[in-house]
């Protein structure tokens, strides 16, 4: 199969003639350091010192339809969580663009881009530093609602009751402040300030992954139980590939800023084709009680200042041939829906084992 | 078999706040023989950090050990002065913490460190303890050890900091590594390789292992024997297979339930409903009754460590079958 | 929607009273210390003399008619000719020391106080303005922050006495312009710090509109710095004050600050007349003192690495 118009990593096939919920086309991020005075000062005397270009988005195209749950993994420095704050609108991508309903984000009107933002949400990783410490629990998840008129004001205690007992934490709680609840309430008192403006996309930006496995469990749970009630959509960035494995429906595998692979998640754990990721679906924690021989993947993570030229991941990759490290592997679509960006998929011409 | 390298005896530690008792560590015993990897597993606040603290000698006020003993190649470390204490700490017992700089100073470079930790525990010439450095690096998987000496911490990416942690952990060649959670920060390719780095030195070393972790599947990959933690006391104890493969404590199957991989995918988790107790001034009885699915009245009653197959034991009025 | 099945609603680990404000928690952890709580009582007891100083004082040191120059350099304890005892004594002019303490801790402390206030208003805004917007307003502020901190104090207050002219309001406005930049440097430096913290990525998120971000959730959780800032700044302030005043710079001679007070008894110092000069001087000293103690503390059960 030739390859395909990367930008369409879910097909219209599969969900039908209603457009993406959120589309993400060609969006890359590039975080600068400019050059402070001496260093400019050195360029003009000829010493050519180049600012510092850190690619975390490299031409990502991403399109997630309403109710899809698409988890996305990597490693650190792969851009997953500067994905998600472009997805949600945290941050703008220094290329590429971003719609909402089909309709570009940037080119809304003040108020339909408040609106957008409100349906945009996200739920972050540190449930210590996500809630700020010196409002109530009534004021957290309260203040938006109010502020975007939602809700009056004397409605809040009400339904700020309301979205306590949504994510099962106790309403007669609302007048404490953070630092009184436990890791696992803070998280849940995250998820109901989410709740709280009426969303209909959310971020979990690695949301279960500082919380303990019995907590993490009744987290996914809830996650779950809200999906189904809301009919929400979720983009669930981890790096734990157990989790991942779980919750999603489709996946898709970063590595320094790139889209490496993305599949149906039951494709992409019995049939994975990237070697990156099956040297991460090596590393899934598994509870087998016999012990097991590691064979790790060798080499560090390459900083994302100086990625490795051509197919990032070349100079860990078992496989790895010259043109690796030549040119950068387009994304192919090597079965339906499942597209993989490896130059052992177009050499020999036949999908990779 | 000969004597175990570690025997803990009922070990408790106990923090003395203004608030009340933390009995972070209560009544905790268990054996490490030589050669072998004891994992220790638990969430947060189940005390295994603290019971990794206590055998290093790490414990500082408000908290204390108040009572048992642990007995390092027969010698009762509790018992020691605070000179005779700082000689085993890095010489008969090392320990690797979760970030890599607890241990890393980082105005110093690797190669001073590195120096520091042996002359202070045995007498080498400069040169041979540099040379002792540079071969433990290249254990530890580092490529190019002699440039690598020279560098400074900031100058590594963090899995090669917890490598360096590890060499300085290795070099005096201790009976006894504790290893507190020291790949939860790391990425999961990383992990692997601390891993099989850490498979491979205790088989070369002979050395006995701690490794103290909230992560299942690391103990199942790793550990010979596995201790389950709760609310300061071992619930479960046993080899990796009988406690991994068949729990008898509900705490223990709960855990491995709430495991994702361990369920069906769009299955509900089985979850344990509730949270860790405080152990602020807990209350006698079983502390895992409130959130157990099969408590019944007598679990007020506290229960203690019952052994129940050839070497599984359980703390459990009712153990699962 | 009622609760989600499997969801058991348990009491918080809560660690104190069940509505235990951040306020609450410093007041209780300030208490600890006793040399704190004799610096705030010191503290309660210099600004309730200086509040009541009307009403406590024996004689009105300002109403001329008061005031017998036959009076004038008594020693502490001698009697007046109307009666009452001059307890610490009288000044060149006749007026009672005691009276004239009182009524310069008044105005010590106000100016104090005010010149405080208002720089710490300008400051925090500035800071505010250069944490959250960065870019060439950051620098631009910044900058001329760093120029003002490396004159000493008293150079800049010197020259805009010089300058303005005395008076209250220009001391006033001398003294906060030597001081604006401390807050505006602690308030940008915490704000940065906390600028980066999630709960401000969540209320971006949440589309809150940028000042209700930058009032309701950056400054409060930049405020505890500032708290000991201010407070060490209000003694710097009053010492400031009195060098100025000592100097015949400050304010005018019929509003007697302490310094000024000083300055009068500065010439009978050697010739024994020392309460003119001394017992303004100690009730200076206790003022500052006692501030310092309790700022020492507020910094101590503030910072947050030093909690338990």
């Amino acid at each position: 199969m030739s390859a395909a118009d990367p930008s369409m990593i879910a097909p219209r096939s599969i969900t039908g003639a209603q457009p993406a919920l959120i589309e993400l086309n060609g969006v890359s991020k590039r975080f600068v350091k400019p050059l402070d005075v001496a260093a400019r000062i050195g360029n003009v005397f000829g010493a050519a010192i180049a600012e510092e270009v850190v690619h975390a988005v490299d031409n990502v195209d991403l399109r997630i339809a309403e109710g899809e749950v698409v988890g996305l993994v990597g490693e650190s420095g792969c851009g997953k969580s500067t994905l998600g704050r472009v997805a949600v609108g945290l941050l703008a991508p220094s290329g590429g663009q971003r719609l909402w309903r089909g309709e570009p984000v940037e080119q809304m009107r003040a108020i339909s881009a408040r609106r957008a933002q409100l349906k945009m949400q996200m739920i972050f990783q540190d449930p210590y530093a996500s809630l700020n410490p010196r409002m109530r629990v009534i004021d957290i998840v309260g203040e938006a609602p109010v502020v975007h008129r939602l809700i009056s004001a004397k409605q809040q205690v009400e339904y700020v009751g309301l979205m306590l007992n949504k994510v099962g934490l106790d309403p007669t709680l609302m007048r404490r402040y953070p630092h009184q609840f436990s890791g696992g309430q803070r998280a849940r008192i995250g998820i109901a300030r989410t709740l709280a403006v009426k969303p209909e996309f959310i971020v979990c930006d690695e949301s279960v992954a500082a919380l303990d496995v019995s907590i993490q469990a009744q987290v996914l749970n809830l996650f779950m139980d809200l999906k189904a009630a809301l009919n929400l959509t979720y983009l669930f960035i981890s790096h734990d590939l157990g989790v991942v494995q779980y919750i999603a429906d489709r996946v898709v595998v970063m590595y320094l800023g790139r889209v490496v692979e993305s599949a149906p998640a039951a494709k992409l754990f019995n049939q994975p084709n990237h070697p990156y990721t099956k040297a991460l679906l090596a590393e899934i924690g598994r509870v087998e009680p016999k012990k097991r021989k590691f064979a790790p993947v060798v080499g560090e993570i390459p900083s994302p200042l100086h990625p490795p030229s051509g197919c990032h991941f070349h100079p860990r990759c078992p496989y790895a041939m010259p043109v690796c490290s030549e040119t950068s592997p387009a994304l192919i679509e090597v079965s339906p829906r499942h597209w993989s960006a490896c130059h052992l998929n177009t050499v020999s011409n036949t999908a990779v084992r | 078999m000969s004597e175990p390298v570690l025997r803990v005896e009922e070990l408790r530690t106990h923090f003395f706040t203004k608030a009340g008792v933390v009995k972070a560590v209560d009544d905790v015993s268990f054996i490490v023989n030589r050669g072998e990897v004891m994992g220790l597993v638990g969430e947060s606040g189940s005390g295994k950090s603290m019971t990794g603290y206590s055998l290093m000698g790490l414990i500082d006020p408000p908290g204390r050990i108040v009572g048992g003993r642990i007995l390092l190649d027969g010698i009762d470390v509790i018992k020691l002065s605070g000179e005779e204490m700082r000689q085993m700490r890095g010489n008969r017992v090392a320990m690797i913490f979760q970030d890599p700089m607890m241990t890393l100073n980082p105005v110093l470079r690797i190669d001073t460190q590195m120096i520091e930790a042996i002359v202070a525990h045995r007498k080498v010439s400069a040169g041979d303890a540099h040379a002792m450095a540079a071969a433990a690096l290249s254990k530890v998987g580092i490529p190019s050890p002699e440039e690598r000496l020279s560098a400074y911490p900031h100058q590594f990416s963090g899995g090669m900091r917890q490598r360096v942690a590890i060499a300085i952990a290795l070099l005096n060649e201790p009976d006894l590594i504790i290893a507190d959670e020291p790949t939860t920060a790391l990425d999961v390719t990383i992990q692997g390789q601390i891993l099989y780095e850490m498979q491979k030195l205790t088989r070369e070393t002979g050395a006995a292992v701690i490794w103290i972790t909230h992560d299942l599947s690391v103990v199942a990959g790793l550990a010979d024997q596995v201790s389950v933690m709760y609310a300061g006391r071992i619930v479960e104890q046993g080899t990796a297979e009988q406690v991994l493969g068949r729990p008898r404590h509900p705490y223990t199957r709960g855990l491995l339930d709430s495991v994702p991989a361990n369920n069906a995918r769009g299955a509900r988790l089985k979850q344990i409903p509730g949270m860790t107790p405080s152990l602020l001034d807990l209350p006698p009885g079983c502390p895992f009754r409130e959130r157990c699915s099969y408590a019944q009245s007598d679990c007020a009653r506290t229960p203690l460590m019952r052994p129940l197959t050839a070497g599984q034991s359980v703390r459990c009025h009712h153990p699962l079958a | 929607m009622s609760a989600l099945p499997d969801t058991v609603i348990v009491e918080p680990l809560a660690t104190g009273a069940a509505t235990e404000t951040p306020l609450g928690r410093i007041a209780r952890d300030f208490v600890t210390n006793p040399i704190a709580i004799f610096g705030i009582v010191l503290l309660l007891l210099v600004v309730l003399a200086a509040i009541l100083a009307p009403f406590i004082s024996p004689q009105n040191p300002y109403d001329l008619a008061q005031l017998d120059v036959m009076d004038s350099r008594l020693e502490p304890g001698s009697k007046a000719l109307t009666g009452g005892t001059y307890w610490l004594g009288t000044d060149d002019q006749g007026r009672d020391m005691l009276s004239a303490i009182f009524y310069g801790l008044r105005i010590s402390l106000s100016v104090g106080v005010a010149s405080t206030v208002l720089a710490l208003l300008i400051g925090l805004t500035m800071g505010l303005a250069a944490a959250y917007l960065g870019g060439r307003v950051e620098t631009l502020i910044m900058r001329i922050v760093d120029i003002q901190l490396s004159f000493p104090a008293i150079l800049i207050a010197l020259i805009l006495i010089a300058v303005l002219g005395q008076g209250t309001g220009k001391v006033i406005a001398a003294l906060v312009t030597v001081q604006w930049a401390y807050y505006a440097r602690t308030v940008r430096s915490a704000a940065l710090v906390e600028k980066r913290k999630e709960y401000m990525e969540a209320a971006r998120c949440l589309a809150l509109p940028p000042s209700r971000i930058v009032f309701k959730h950056l400054l409060p959780n930049c405020l505890p710095p500032m708290i000991v800032v201010a407070t060490v700044q209000v003694a710097a302030a009053i010492a400031l004050e009195a060098t100025l005043s000592f100097l015949g710079l400050g304010l005018p001679i019929t509003e007697p600050s302490l310094g000024l007070l000083i300055a009068n008894g500065y010439q009978y110092l050697l010739s024994g007349k020392y309460w003119i000069s001394f017992f303004p001087g100690v009730a200076l000293l206790v003022t500052i003192v006692s501030i310092n103690l309790v700022a020492d503390q507020l910094r101590d059960v503030m910072n947050p690495r030093l909690q338990k």
